[in-house]
């Protein structure tokens, strides 16, 4: 594919297409999500919103492979398609131009064994060209059919190796002088005549070539994919409980890429977990951030409240008990923030504080629902979201979270709620105000703006 | 934490220059800021001040000035010794002697060496990491071309006994060429290399008081050596790449204003050492790593009277002094045992106390350190060590305050240790 044809992009989305009333909703949503990951991108870009497509278009130089990379970010696009725009020409001036758009797109592959440039002049050497005349018409007109055939017998072909391709033309222009069906068959036959290395095949197509007449006719014939998911601002509003570790990003990552907005609490513990375990979050935060757009960070002091807990209740349950303030916590800034629930990295057995019976203690302190995306996922799958997503390689840095550090040899893994609540009560007369300082000295650190 | 006064005690790690040295720094860049190798007026005023700057290190070092290489640090000249002169002497033999604990910027260079085919020994230490010479007797073969031992250790402040390993070396096989890692010991213990028969050596400014990206490397008369960065052909062709001139003022001021009073300023770091360590004593379960003290004295360090200070007849209280002064003045190593290191750290460091878990080179690594285990410390004690390390700049009330702190802590962070 050539990168630099481009300047024009087709945006695909399809969830929302289906949408009702409120679709407008979703687009608005969709095209503001574009507008911002496009501004960290060098160059001007605009955004056009049709019925059921969304242009972006480059009014400047810019760099290809960034844009994409901006775009693969946003959630509800399923598709970007890299497209070439021209005015509204007649018939026979479109077969030309589409021609001349798989020439200049695909080049050798086309020529008939799916070789490329540099293999071309080595079979056109090895069949008695001079090296100069073989490179020559590689770069000029080899892939012109005159030249071509003069150059094509000497190749043995291998069918097996052309293209299957299929030509899609959407007239929704109907003053268009030929009709959709009538297009597709001329403009398909001047790619084959024009390119030995076509066949078609409109079942099991490689290469789908789109040409769509509307307000102007759009050529395009790749379709990189987006992240899918629904546009961020139209799920609602969670909390992330965000450790240093490789499950909560990966869980803030998938709650959001339903469209729901993220904030995210960090439980630290000077001086037992060092600025660089703050630092790892925050960076984490800002990696995800790529996805959800900007993310409140709160950074809670547990340090206190966990030497409380590993001075008044059983070492084997401190973890548990841990996590039930946290939850209580996380809860408690939810509802000042206006989040509608919680978002953990929870995953079935993973530790003994995620047992199923552990669960069912953590999850008794809060009210709000708690969604945890990863409940049923193998460790090996979550890290390969995390490495897709780039999170891996920083969530492994070796700094510890306040999780790990009084961890008890071997902690209950089927706690029972009675039992957790009693001991739990042991910390009555303390809690509240730890609570209350916990709440005070919370610091926001705003990531991905 | 802004309004407290900073005790910073990683001077291994690096340290905080001399003003003198960042105004004379300052001064290069924007008046003498000429290329040495340039003909005309600023580059003679450059070549001037590099002139300048070799006779400053070869008056330290009693040497010529064509004994003196600018690089770009410790580990740079580390790399240059090792790499330049095992190659160079590869048809002569390819083995290669050298402490299980060195610096990275060795070790990973000896590594790198026996990738390379050739063989390298590791010599082991004592409890006090001090080099068995009777081990490296018995290493030294023929087919021997380089000893490199460091002076100081960087995490525990063993000194090894240079001399005295450069006379066996020589004895054993007068061709092995001797490379000494002077990092931690530039500044802090007065060395001559050509009576310490030392062949090579490698110095780091920053821990001088001097700027970073800036080292210096001696080169003996005869010894062969071959490059291993190539260009301009700068320094003989030993290290091409014009001059870093602010950075070698800046080092060759340090080091003239750090070793015109050397023996000074040892002998008060000295002081700081014992109070540091008389005063980690009387804490609970605290062990000193790296000073060799006689059982009889142990059990003295121990014994507290009612108010737990510790109290030294005189033979003892000598007795401590000599053995501190067979270490290095500045390096101060400390167990607490069952609290990790990490924790003590980020404790001191919330009343502005700067000090390094190991050492600063490798903390950010897993593993635990090769030196502390290498003088055989508990495994239980590996995670559990501090290196407490001074400069010209530490002041007794810094160390009572240091002190202060940890008598205050301790107690709390015992409390709170993983069960």
């Amino acid at each position: 594919m050539k990168k630099e044809m481009f300047c024009d992009f087709l945006i695909k989305y399809a969830e929302i297409g289906i949408k009702g009333k409120n679709r407008y909703l979703f687009e608005d949503a969709l095209v503001a999500r574009i507008k911002h990951a496009m501004t960290k991108v060098d160059g001007e870009f605009s955004i056009r919103k049709t019925p059921g497509r969304i242009f972006l278009r480059s009014e400047s130089e810019f760099d290809f492979d960034e844009a994409i990379d901006a775009l693969q970010h946003v959630f509800g696009i399923v598709g970007i398609c890299p497209i070439v725009r021209l005015d509204i020409v007649d018939p026979e001036t479109l077969a030309q131009k589409v021609t001349d758009y798989m020439r200049e797109m695909y080049g050798a592959e086309l020529c008939g064994t799916g070789i490329t440039a540099q293999q071309a002049v080595e079979i056109m050497k090895e069949n008695g060209f001079d090296a100069d005349s073989a490179s020559d018409a590689i770069s000029d007109e080899v892939y012109g059919k005159l030249r071509w055939q003069e150059i094509y017998p000497s190749i043995k072909r291998n069918p097996a190796e052309t293209i299957r391709f299929k030509m899609m033309v959407r007239r929704e222009r109907k003053g268009y002088p030929k009709d959709s069906m009538v297009l597709n068959e001329d403009i398909g036959e001047a790619l084959l005549n024009a390119f030995p290395g076509l066949k078609v095949d409109v079942h099991h197509p490689e290469k789908i070539v789109y040409v769509e007449i509307r307000d102007s006719i759009y050529l395009y014939s790749e379709i990189i994919p987006g992240p899918g998911g629904m546009p961020v601002g139209t799920g609602g509003h969670g909390m992330l409980l965000l450790s240093g570790g490789i499950d909560s990003p990966v869980a803030g990552y998938m709650v959001s890429k339903r469209g729901v907005t993220i904030d995210a609490v960090y439980f630290n513990a000077p001086p037992y977990t060092s600025e660089r375990a703050l630092q790892k979050v925050v960076d984490l935060a800002t990696i995800i951030s790529k996805y959800t757009g900007p993310i409140n960070l709160h950074v809670i002091n547990f340090t206190e409240i966990q030497m409380a807990i590993y001075e008044k209740c059983p070492h084997d349950e401190l973890t548990i008990i841990m996590r039930r303030y946290m939850m209580r916590i996380a809860e408690h800034l939810a509802e000042e923030c206006g989040a509608q629930g919680l978002i953990t990295g929870e995953s079935i057995g993973q530790v003994a504080s995620q047992t199923f019976a552990s669960l069912v203690c953590t999850n008794e302190v809060c009210t709000l629902p708690v969604i945890r995306p990863l409940i049923a996922f193998d460790k090996q799958d979550i890290v390969e979201i995390s490495q897709k997503i780039g999170s891996y390689e920083t969530s492994i840095q070796p700094y510890e979270d306040c999780c790990t550090i009084f961890v008890a040899k071997h902690p209950v893994t089927k706690p029972s709620r009675t039992v957790i609540r009693r001991h739990e009560a042991h910390l009555d007369d303390v809690i509240e105000d730890m609570l209350k300082t916990a709440y005070e000295t919370d610091t926001v650190i705003r990531v991905g703006e | 934490m802004s309004d407290m006064k900073e005790i910073y005690l990683d001077n291994s790690a690096t340290t905080r220059v001399f003003p003198a040295v960042a105004d004379l720094m300052t001064r290069v860049m924007l008046e003498t800021y000429g290329n040495p190798s340039s003909m005309h007026h600023k580059g003679v005023e450059a070549e001037k001040l590099l002139r300048n700057a070799k006779e400053i290190f070869s008056g330290i070092l009693k040497c010529d000035m064509k004994n003196i290489y600018f690089t770009s640090g410790g580990t740079e000249s580390d790399n240059i010794a090792i790499i330049g002169a095992a190659t160079a002497a590869k048809r002569r033999g390819m083995h290669l002697i050298t402490t299980q604990i060195e610096h990275p910027a060795v070790i990973n260079t000896m590594k790198h060496l026996e990738s390379e085919g050739y063989t390298v020994t590791y010599l082991p230490v004592d409890s006090y990491g001090m080099v068995k010479l009777d081990k490296l007797e018995a290493a030294i073969t023929p087919e021997t071309t380089l000893v490199s031992i460091m002076h100081v250790n960087n995490e525990i402040g063993s000194m090894q006994k240079i001399a005295e390993i450069g006379e066996l070396i020589k004895r054993c096989n007068p061709e092995t060429l001797f490379h000494v890692d002077a990092v931690q010991g530039f500044g802090k213990a007065t060395i001559i290399p050509k009576k310490m028969n030392i062949d090579l050596m490698s110095v780091s400014s920053h821990k001088i008081h001097g700027p970073k990206g800036m080292g210096m490397l001696y080169v003996g008369d005869k010894v062969r050596i071959n490059p291993i960065v190539f260009g301009g052909g700068q320094q003989n062709g030993l290290r091409s790449g014009t001059e870093n001139m602010p950075g070698i003022a800046g080092m060759a001021k340090a080091a003239d204003t750090l070793c015109s009073k050397l023996k000074e300023d040892a002998d008060k770091l000295y002081e700081l050492k014992e109070r540091l360590i008389k005063g980690a004593l009387k804490l609970d379960g605290v062990q000193i790593n790296g000073v060799e003290f006689s059982d009889d004295l142990k059990a003295k360090l121990k014994e507290k009277n009612d108010s737990g200070t510790i109290e030294l007849d005189a033979t003892s209280e000598q007795e401590l002094k000599a053995a501190i002064a067979k270490t290095a003045p500045h390096i101060v190593s400390i167990s607490f045992p069952g609290i990790r290191a990490e924790v003590m750290l980020h404790t001191l460091e919330n009343d502005g106390i700067y000090v390094s878990a190991g050492s600063a080179c490798s903390t950010h690594k897993p593993e635990p350190s090769a030196t502390l285990k290498a003088i055989g410390l508990d495994k239980s004690l590996l995670d559990c060590t501090l290196r407490f390390s001074m400069s010209v700049f530490t002041t007794e009330e810094e160390i009572d305050k240091t002190v202060a702190v940890l008598a205050d802590k301790l107690p709390m962070l015992q409390k709170y240790t993983r069960r």
